[in-house]
């Protein structure tokens, strides 16, 4: 494989948790407790896992938005964390980040062209000042949208649109990486493939990175070339997107798997279904040894008391974080 | 057949305003017939729900499906009878609940209705539940006001109920408010709140699209349960093609304020006959196969309030040709049972 662009190395972000009217810190929630992983040139690395698992959070870690509690985030071999804020604010043109609601995360007041020509102001040399024009109309029509409509307003786009302006902001500095944030997560089924066929498209041409944040695991299986799986804070298991969808060994990501319903009703009934009990424990308060054993259908004494190394184990070809690692086929029919 | 058997006067628990009507028990469970919902907007009319037609029965189930704007809430709140009017006004059509046209009812046989004979699940459950009352509360209401029982009586439904929807502690969990739940909790509580009058019908708007995705199967798991236990009807309004897939009977597509194919699951599933139909099935990604690049619907759906002439899809249909453009097709009959609004269809079909 190709070189390594971006590495995360035991990443961890402890947001704190105050009390009074001193705001004393009384707790941490643990968002990101301990994460590696590398992102190759040309790939895209999909991170699926529930709401609040800290997906979000780690995005923006891998691109210097939030400072990272512990460890190491390096770009083409450059240390990220603790980095000079002048120094940092340049190498951000590398690393662009797509959000989930292309409503929100566009400012209502300002022009479609304003919007994606704003990161020429922070770095001039991209884009001379006369040339910014011609630039944002070529990165309009790059993502699928009229030159004409530079001078439009946000709201005079839809949701699909709106998500396409998002991209092409994105895009303007010539980025290496895109994060992608549950990008299509907003969108309607029709306007969802269209923004994924988009991502796709520019990925070749522009021989990008992304990491492609999601909860829908069908959207990622479609887009990723490798999978991680995230659950309260942790990875759970990493591998390429076959091992993950065909051969499974985490639990959790079994159940996971089993729970996405199939567009076919002929499967029904025939598909191994994991039902998890029980809610998602606190990330201020994880559970000890694997975080998952209070939902896991197969835990142990052991799991309480050791946390599981993601490691590739007996039987298995990728990393998982389990004691009692097994593949399971959930995606489907089992006859 | 002797006619006090065919016809069978309101329950008990209905109120006087209920007890005249005649519930027709071989009629259909719930017949919507070209049903219209105008919307008065400052563009102009929306014809937001445009001649939607369909029939449920007793231990059916059947999806609704499309995408956003497509008018499958408002078809929804127009059966409850809980659209705000103005700005909505239900311009035709027919809701009849064995029999009984829903939409000639005054607003108290209607409000009946709803507590006893329909319930409701919505999306956002934090919203729909009252959030300054305990949920033992809101539950024990309907038993005090639909019931006459007394509190203490209501209390222990609520429990029963909580208890039914597995609720955990659901003794403890009753004096909870509902900010206490979680999404998915919260989810139990408003479909035990459906539930508590012992309904015939169930119409769940897009019960799960807010949760995760271990959760929606277990909240989908609950309402199939539920309804097979009961016989009850089920009304699943959802725009994800992998859900109804594995739950309903029967699918009705809707576009554009209007049903585009109507069938039976596996008939939908196997060949679509409409061309918007086979086009979302083909713009999904599969978890159980990594596919090829999606086939994405070019364009977006149409302006309410200036819809394209002839077939509302064709601006966007890969079949579409001159007559799309000037003849609105009708609902044509692909088989018995089975319908489909595409000129078409055979084409479809066959491709
Ligand atoms: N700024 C913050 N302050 C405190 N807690 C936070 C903050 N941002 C996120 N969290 C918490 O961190 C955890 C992970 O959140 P997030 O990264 O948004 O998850 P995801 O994107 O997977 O849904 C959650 O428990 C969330 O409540
Ligand atoms: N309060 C309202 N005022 C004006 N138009 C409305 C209102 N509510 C719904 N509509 C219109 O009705 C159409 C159908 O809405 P709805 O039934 O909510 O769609 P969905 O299929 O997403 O549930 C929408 O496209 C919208 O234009
Ligand atoms: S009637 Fe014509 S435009 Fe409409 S769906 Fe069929 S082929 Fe397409
Ligand atoms: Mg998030
Ligand atoms: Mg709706």
């Amino acid at each position: 494989m190709s070189e390594v662009i971006l590495a995360a190395t035991d990443v961890r972000k402890y947001f704190p948790i105050t009390a009074g009217v001193l705001k004393r810190t009384v707790g941490h929630v643990q968002a990101v407790d301990g994460i590696s992983l590398e992102l190759y040139q040309g790939e895209t690395l999909g991170i699926v896992g529930e709401s609040g698992c800290g997906k979000s959070t780690l995005a923006r870690v891998l691109m210097g938005l939030i400072p990272a509690t512990s460890g190491s985030v390096k770009l083409e071999g450059e240390e990220l964390v603790g980095m000079k804020p002048s120094r940092l604010r340049k190498i951000r043109r590398d690393v662009q980040i797509i959000f989930q609601d292309p409503y929100s995360s566009l400012d209502p007041r300002m022009t479609v062209g304003k919007i994606i020509g704003e990161p020429f102001e922070i770095h001039a040399e991209v884009a001379p000042k006369g040339e910014r024009r011609r630039k944002v109309q070529e990165l309009l029509e790059v993502v699928g949208l009229s030159p004409e409509h530079i001078n439009r307003y946000p709201h005079q786009f839809s949701g699909g649109q709106r998500q396409r302006i998002g991209i092409a902001r994105a895009l303007a500095l010539r980025p290496k990486v895109i994060i992608c944030d549950e990008p299509v997560s907003a969108l309607d089924i029709s306007v969802q493939a269209q923004v994924v066929n988009l991502l796709e498209n520019l990925q070749s041409e522009f021989g990008l990175s992304y990491i492609f944040v999601a909860h829908d695991l069908s959207v990622v299986r479609h887009i990723s070339d490798r999978v991680g799986v995230m659950y309260l804070g942790k990875m759970v298991e990493l591998g390429t997107e076959d091992q993950i969808y065909e051969r499974p060994t985490h639990p959790y990501t079994q159940a996971l798997l089993s729970a996405v319903p199939v567009p076919d009703p002929g499967l029904r009934g025939h598909r191994k279904q994991i039902v998890l009990t029980g809610e998602l424990p606190s990330a201020a308060n994880p559970p000890s040894g694997c975080r998952f054993r209070t939902r896991c259908w197969k835990a142990q004494s052991v799991c309480a008391e050791s946390e599981p190394a993601l490691e590739v184990r007996d039987g298995g070809d990728h990393p998982s974080a389990c004691h009692f690692a097994e593949v399971i086929d959930v995606t489907h029919a089992a006859y | 057949m002797p006619e006090s058997d065919i016809l069978q006067a309101g329950t008990p628990a209905d109120s006087k305003a209920v007890a005249s009507l005649y519930f027709d028990t071989t009629a259909p469970l719930l017949d919507v017939q070209e049903l219209r919902v105008d919307f008065q907007t400052k563009e102009g009319v929306a014809h937001a729900v445009n001649g939607v037609s369909f029939t449920l029965e007793a231990g059916r189930t059947l999806g609704i499906l499309g995408e956003s704007g497509c008018g499958k809430s408002v078809t929804a709140q127009a059966i409850m009878g809980i659209l705000d009017s103005p700005p909505a006004r239900v311009v035709g059509g027919k809701v009849l609940l064995s029999g009984v046209d829903l939409l000639t009812l005054n607003e108290d046989a209607r409000r009946q209705i709803r507590a006893n004979r329909i319930g409701m699940v919505f999306q956002d459950a934090l919203s729909a539940l009252n959030p300054v009352f305990t949920v033992g509360w809101q539950l024990g209401e309907l038993f005090r006001k639909h019931r006459d029982f007394s509190r203490k009586q209501a209390k222990q439904e609520a429990v029963r109920l909580l208890d039914l929807v597995g609720i955990p502690a659901a003794g403890q969990r009753v004096d909870d408010f509902p900010h206490q739940f979680s999404g998915g909790m919260r989810q139990r509580v408003m479909i035990a709140m459906a539930l508590a009058l012992d309904p015939n019908v169930i119409i769940a708007d897009e019960p799960t699209t807010a949760l995760d995705v271990t959760v929606q199967a277990q909240i989908m798991k609950l309402l199939a349960d539920l309804q097979a236990e009961r016989n009850m009807g089920l009304i699943l309004i959802t725009h994800d093609i992998g859900v109804v897939a594995d739950v309903a009977d029967d699918i009705c597509v809707m576009y554009a304020g209007r049903e585009v194919e109507k069938a039976d699951v596996y008939a939908i599933y196997d060949s679509p006959a409409h061309p918007y139909t086979q086009a979302l099935l083909e713009s999904i990604p599969r978890v159980d196969m990594k596919g090829q690049q999606l086939a994405s619907i070019q364009g977006l759906p149409p302006n309410l309030t200036s819809m394209p002439s002839g077939c509302a899809f064709h601006p966007r249909c890969r079949f579409a040709r001159e007559r799309c453009r000037e003849d609105t097709p009708p609902l044509y009959t692909v088989t018995p049972g089975r319908l489909s609004a595409c000129h078409f269809f055979q084409e479809v079909l066959d491709s």
